[in-house]
């Protein structure tokens, strides 16, 4: 268990039931500081909800949790916090710079320090040519960009971003990326929730995979990570007790054509995977470890039919 | 300082939108009719050689009608502009970016309030001088007590944003809207009954008026605001539409003020405490 004041987000059995339907049975979640977390889940799951607990929005129905040491719904630590809604909506009848000028109030920042902030934060997203604009005018993409900046104004040392590449194209994909990792160099931490499954393999450090409003497994994405592996093995004379003896190392050993496919706890078996398979008489062709993918995984825990 | 952020927005919102300017444009539309219909008025009483305690009586009875309808304009303009500020950023998600910032919810609600009544203030003070301005040009008359009576009808405003706040903390904008303006209803109702009751002598009719006033005080202060304001002959000889046997009295006012505190308590308190 780690000192709270390590962490930059810490629940436990956060729980959420609106009109007696539960939307987030049981959250137990620790994210250090400092780390890009991605949540992960089928539509429905509770992610949305769960977020919006740790900001305060929605008020849990039982359970604890606390955001940078302190309790959620803490008014000063929200000046410590930026969070880019999925739908985000604004007064459409500001220009980028009034929005930002607002939000930056509300923070408490000085009018000195937003004429400094709010040109780089408008450079930053790319909207400087379109600062005068009214954003009833925008793009979906332009009003996705402003809610980034938005988000950045006050230099926050935890970011929620829910859905952040919703309606961008791929340089908006792109900036968004740049964006987290330049916060994670800064030392702050991310929390993002997002479908592109894609863009959370390549941004964060760590996912937790959430349904029916549980987290079911956090993973770890580093390359050099134990985690669960897929073998594919291509050998002859594996009787079907030698394949059977397989089940020491895998729940699941299918065979697939001329191949047996095994999951496996990590690529560490490997080795001993192959030492059994020739002691028993096999003839071993080829043996591939393959990651189970980020993609797969998710579809493993929600289902085909994405949780609907 | 959350608080004056909030009512700042509120008030540019509604200049940007137009929304102030229309106001005004339809409140000096109304002034231009009332003040066409006073001049034609004021040409026949000389040419009918009307007397002066009369001319003088009807005067007072114009600046009363005008004021009657600055009133209804400013209830039905306090319900229509407000009831979606709340519910309406509530269900289009847009508070979310706004109550996630370091202001506890009641400054953000309180902020808006102070805003529609900055409003409110503004639109009730142009129009209550604009129709004194205009009698007092044309036929030399102002409403008596025009001050306690421009803060009855002020108060009456500010009773209507306080509900709206409250029950926009509950429902959506459509309801919030129809449930104000229906307990309006009520007490304009109640307010009739009342005043039939006491030119029939009806203590039960008079009683259930109280009753409405009671539910919903925002009546009460029009019909103590017409007293206050016009002539004392027409108040006595009830030769008017807004003469009444049955005024409300100064504990009346004091129970819309609490009201109006309590209304405002509850919209804070419920914003504060509900999801977002």
């Amino acid at each position: 268990m780690s000192r709270s004041s390590d962490l930059a987000i810490c629940t436990g059995g956060l729980r959420k039931i609106f009109s007696g339907k539960v939307a987030v049975r049981n959250l137990t979640l620790e994210v250090p500081r400092g780390e890009v977390f991605g949540f992960l889940g089928p539509n429905g799951a509770g992610k949305s909800t769960s977020v919006k607990m740790l900001l305060g929005l929605v008020f849990p129905t039982s359970g604890e949790a606390q955001i940078l040491g302190c309790p959620v719904g803490d008014v000063k630590t929200r000046s410590k916090v930026g969070f880019l809604p999925e739908h985000f909506r604004f007064y459409d009848w500001l220009t980028p710079t009034e929005l930002l000028k607002l939000h930056g109030r509300l923070y408490g920042m000085s009018h000195a320090k937003l004429r400094e902030r709010v040109p780089v934060l408008l450079d930053l997203v790319g909207l400087t040519p379109h600062r005068e604009k009214r954003l009833r005018d925008f793009s979906k993409g332009m009003l996705q960009r402003i809610g980034l900046a938005q988000a950045l104004l006050n230099e926050p040392d935890l970011i929620f971003l829910d859905e952040p590449t919703s309606g961008l194209d791929p340089v908006g994909r792109r900036l968004v990326r740049d964006i987290i990792k330049a916060q994670r160099d800064r030392g702050a931490t991310v929390l993002l929730n997002s479908h592109l499954l894609g863009e959370v393999e390549i941004t964060c450090d760590r996912v937790a995979f959430i349904k029916d409003g549980e987290v079911v497994e956090t993973r770890q994405l580093d390359d050099d990570v134990e985690e669960q592996t897929t073998v594919s093995i291509r050998a002859a004379n594996v009787t079907a007790e030698v394949a059977s003896g397989l089940s020491r190392w895998s729940r699941s050993v299918r065979a697939e054509g001329d191949r047996l496919m095994l999951s496996v706890s990590s690529r560490g078996v490997v080795p001993e995977l192959v030492r059994y398979l020739v002691s028993s008489g096999a003839d071993v062709y080829e043996v591939t470890p393959q990651r189970l993918s980020l993609e797969e995984r998710f579809l493993e825990i929600a289902g085909t039919d994405g949780g609907l | 300082m959350g608080v004056w952020i909030m009512a700042g927005v509120t008030f540019r919102e509604a200049a940007r939108k137009k929304m102030l300017w229309m106001a005004l444009a339809a409140g000096g539309a109304f002034l231009i009719l009332f003040g066409t219909g006073l001049h034609f008025q004021a040409k026949d009483f000389a040419a009918h050689g009307m007397s002066p305690v009369l001319r003088r009586e009807i005067s007072f009875g114009m600046v009363t009608m005008g004021l009657y309808a600055v009133d209804l304009l400013a209830v039905l303009m306090t319900i229509l502009t407000s009831s979606d500020t709340l519910s309406g950023e509530i269900s289009s998600g847009t508070i979310q970016a706004i109550a996630t910032k370091p202001v506890p919810r009641w400054q953000l609600l309180l902020g808006k309030w102070f805003g529609f009544c900055g409003m409110l203030t503004a639109y009730i003070v142009i129009m209550v001088g604009g129709v004194n301005a205009v009698t007092y040009a044309l036929v030399g008359v102002t409403a008596r007590h025009l001050a306690s009576g421009l803060s009855l009808m002020w108060m009456e405003s500010v009773v209507l944003l306080s509900v709206t706040f409250a029950f926009a903390t509950y429902f959506s904008t459509l309801t919030t809207g129809v449930l104000t303006l229906g307990l309006h209803g009520l007490a304009f109702l109640g307010g009739w009954i009342e005043q039939f009751g006491a030119i029939t002598q009806s203590p039960r009719a008079v009683n259930v008026g109280v009753i409405a006033s009671v539910l919903m005080p925002s009546e009460a202060l029009w019909r103590r605001a017409a007293f206050e304001m016009q002539s004392p002959l027409a108040n006595a000889m009830r030769i008017s539409p807004f003469s009444t046997l049955s005024v409300p009295s100064m504990a009346m006012v004091f129970y819309a003020a609490l009201y109006l505190a309590i209304a405002l308590v509850i919209a804070m308190h419920r914003f504060s405490r509900r999801d977002l």
